[in-house]
């Protein structure tokens, strides 16, 4: 067989697969909204403010609620001792002055 | 336009053959570059799911959320900052909220243990009662069916009655939640009465006024730190981009792969590759021609690459539930919810997964032909 | 009808390497026959059909190709002269390694675009013309002297050109092959083609197929022999 022919039909093939996928994210995402709107509901009953992927620390299972200090004091070496601190970042309002409420109101709060 | 399809078909045919030369080395090169994509797709898929499926169930978490900071660390919230903000204008809901950490020996996990709020009938438990998550159940493996047993920090052992178990499509949320009543709570972490909060959450009555809340928060309660949904949201809209370590490590490691590949192509033509296109340029072919035959070694492999290492990151992610990420996702902890993605896709990163694939690597096969390209091919007479 | 008119080459010209390979040689090469180029090493003979094939360009001088300058085109176009005009048979036949002999007989024919299996059959039929179509899809490292300088002949003849132009294509070759290529010659000019070999080997310039044998000497043309 013309190679050309042969690796075009395989990049055909491959598109065809990714196009599979695109329609198998489309069928799960509509089947999958039930059980999500739950979990929404049962976040909202509980006032769960956190995912719960990473529970070795807990600057990191609660990413949203830590304050500046906490990795320091789950691990006084480095933000990095617990693996997962550097797959996840402080909260956007982390810093000197983020996320603390006498500040919020001078940056015209959120 | 159809000789000039026939011709690019032709250069198709010329590039695979001269590519099958070289069999081992470039399948070598085709099966590390799709790696490459299939874990950078991976994380990207992963993330923007999870992003997706976070911020779905975090629509609903506390409008705002009070803590007490001593000396810069989280300590309890005194009950009189209760009354004080039930009885701020605009305040709803104002709850005081117990939970807190609890390392189990006998598991080795961390578990986050909590009261649910008094007005929910879901989650209402009498004292000797839990709900648990459905990561610990799986954890448990079968021991103790239909009991949970801790030894509290101070040494006393408790047994609860597992009332229920969390569902399991609820993981990605609740994967190490042990639900107990107040007086077991307190019991559990041997606090007195009247000790405290963890932290004060609440709503607020009008969505734009939350500022103004904040701010009437700081001025009520100067040493609190104040959380608002915006900034909990916020923070998952960007756990798992660009910016973050495992990303980025990856990226530098692609990139310093990259490098070395550009800088090997680079770093000259052999002298037989030279002579090759010496000989095809007296054959009759032109400049353009082997520019373009080049165009599509580079742009066949890429694009293969790409195909292999999407594809096989969607199944992936998708089908196995990220099992290649997994373990550094994990890291040490014990406790690691099963989760089932929902699939959503990022299109603007695998767009941007696409050119800083597919274009330097093109670059790189092209680049070093030019010189060759342009020159007079009466060298191959010598 | 290939005339040249005055034409000079000079290699790293200014530089102090500076080699004049060809001074104002004027000669008309004729259709139809065969011209064999003679003469010591480093003569310019190589030289010179590099030039008259498109190579390369003259550094003063004319090239005419039935009467329309060729010497001085753009390179899209002197590409598509020696693609269309000129069949080369390289002394070192210059075929590509790695590839099958079928596809090396293609490979000029590849930026006309042509039709894949028309031009599969014809290159087919010279392989079958040469004796190797029962190695068409063999590596082209495995064959013989001989057998390459067929593959060469035959990739020359894809386009079916006016012109072959040959440089010491018996350099390496022994008598019997020697003779088996002045047979495709003689089939060659049959069939109407023009051709020019450049060869320091008597047996080519003595051959009766010969037409015109010219002599050249230190960049010039010392003798043009037609018989
Ligand atoms: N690219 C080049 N750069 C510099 N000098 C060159 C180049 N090509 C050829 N020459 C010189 O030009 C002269 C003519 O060379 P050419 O190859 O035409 O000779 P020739 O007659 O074919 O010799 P031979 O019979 O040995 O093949 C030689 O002196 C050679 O060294
Ligand atoms: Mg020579």
């Amino acid at each position: 067989m013309r190679k050309s022919t042969l690796v075009l039909a395989l990049l055909a093939t491959g598109l065809g697969a990714l196009a599979l996928e695109a329609g198998h994210g489309l069928v799960r995402a509509g089947r999958d909204g039930p059980a999500i709107s739950r979990m929404a509901k049962m976040s909202a009953d509980l006032g769960l403010t956190d995912i719960a992927l990473f529970s070795e620390a807990r600057f990191v299972r609660h990413l949203s609620q830590a304050d500046l200090f906490s990795p320091f004091q789950d691990a006084p070496m480095s933000f990095e001792h617990f693996p997962t601190g550097s797959l996840a970042s402080p909260p956007r309002r982390f810093g000197p002055t983020g996320g603390f409420a006498s500040t919020i109101g001078k940056e015209g709060g959120s | 336009m159809k000789t000039w399809l026939a011709r690019q078909r032709y250069l198709v045919d010329f590039t695979l053959a001269a590519a099958l030369r070289r069999k081992g080395r470039n399948a070598m090169l085709l099966g590390v570059y799709a790696l490459m994509i299939f874990i950078l797709a991976s994380v990207i898929f992963f993330g923007s799911a999870l992003r997706r499926e976070a911020a779905a169930a975090l629509q609903g978490a506390p409008e705002v959320t009070v803590q007490n900071l001593v000396m810069g660390r989280h300590a309890l919230a005194p009950p009189q900052w209760l009354d004080k903000l039930r009885h701020m204008r605009g305040a709803r809901h104002v709850q005081g909220r117990l939970w807190g950490y609890f390392y189990d020996k006998a598991t080795g996990a961390n578990y986050t243990v909590m009261t649910p709020p008094a007005d929910k009938p879901d989650y209402a438990l009498k004292p000797g009662e839990t709900i648990i998550g459905a990561s610990i159940k799986r954890l448990r493996d079968g021991r103790n069916l239909g009991w949970l047993m801790l030894l509290s920090p101070s040494g006393k052992l408790f047994k609860l009655k597992i009332k229920r178990t969390l569902p399991e499509t609820s993981e990605l949320m609740s994967a190490d939640l042990v639900l107990m009543a107040r007086a077991d709570f307190l019991r559990f972490f041997s606090l007195p009465e009247g000790a405290g909060f963890t932290d004060i959450s609440m709503q607020v009555r009008n969505r734009n006024e939350v500022a103004k809340i904040v701010e009437k928060i700081s001025r009520l309660l100067p040493t609190a730190r104040v959380i608002t949904r915006a900034d909990i949201l916020r923070t998952y809209e960007n756990v798992f981009s660009w910016r973050e370590g495992i990303v980025l490590a990856m990226l530098s490691a692609a990139l310093v792969a990259f490098a070395i590949f550009a800088f090997d192509k680079a770093s000259g033509l052999s002298a037989g590759e030279r002579r090759e296109i010496g000989i095809l340029k007296a054959l009759g072919w032109e400049t353009s021609d082997i520019l373009a035959m080049k165009f599509w070694e580079g742009a066949l492999i890429s694009l293969a690459a790409f195909i292999i290492g999407v594809a096989g990151a969607y199944a992936h992610v998708f089908f196995f539930d990220a099992g290649v990420l997994a373990p550094v996702l994990k890291g040490w902890s014990v406790l690691y919810p099963r989760i089932h993605l929902t699939p959503s896709v990022d299109r603007l990163q695998l767009v941007t997964l696409a050119f800083i694939t597919i274009i330097p690597f093109t670059a790189a096969t092209l680049v070093p032909i030019w010189k060759a390209a342009i020159t007079d091919p009466d060298v191959v007479m010598r | 009808m290939i005339e040249l008119n005055e034409v000079t080459k000079i290699y790293n010209e200014g530089q102090p390497n500076e080699v004049v390979a060809l001074r104002d040689v004027s000669l008309t090469i004729p259709e139809g026959r065969v011209t064999v180029f003679k003469g010591p090493s480093g003569s310019g003979k190589t030289t010179l059909l590099t030039l008259v094939g498109c190579l390369a360009r003259p550094t003063s001088g004319r090239i005419r190709l039935d009467g329309r300058i060729i010497s001085a085109l753009p390179e899209h176009f002197m590409a598509a002269v020696r693609r269309e005009t000129f069949g080369f048979v390289f002394q070192r036949f210059n075929l590509i390694r790695g590839l099958s002999v079928i596809e090396n007989v293609m490979i000029p024919a590849y930026p006309l675009g042509p039709d894949y299996r028309g031009l599969r059959a014809r290159a087919g039929a010279l392989l079958e013309r040469f004796q190797l179509a029962h190695k068409a899809r063999m590596k082209t490292e495995v064959l013989s002297g001989g057998e390459s300088q067929r593959v060469a002949i035959a990739r020359a003849l894809i386009n079916d050109p006016q012109w072959i132009i040959a440089d010491e294509p018996t350099a390496n070759l022994d008598s019997r092959l020697a003779g088996q290529f002045l047979d495709e010659v003689r089939q060659l000019k049959q069939a109407g083609k023009s051709i020019i070999i450049t060869s320091h080997d008597e047996r080519i310039f003595n051959a009766d197929v010969v037409d015109v044998v010219v002599d050249m000497e230190d960049g010039r043309i010392a003798t043009v022999e037609e018989r």
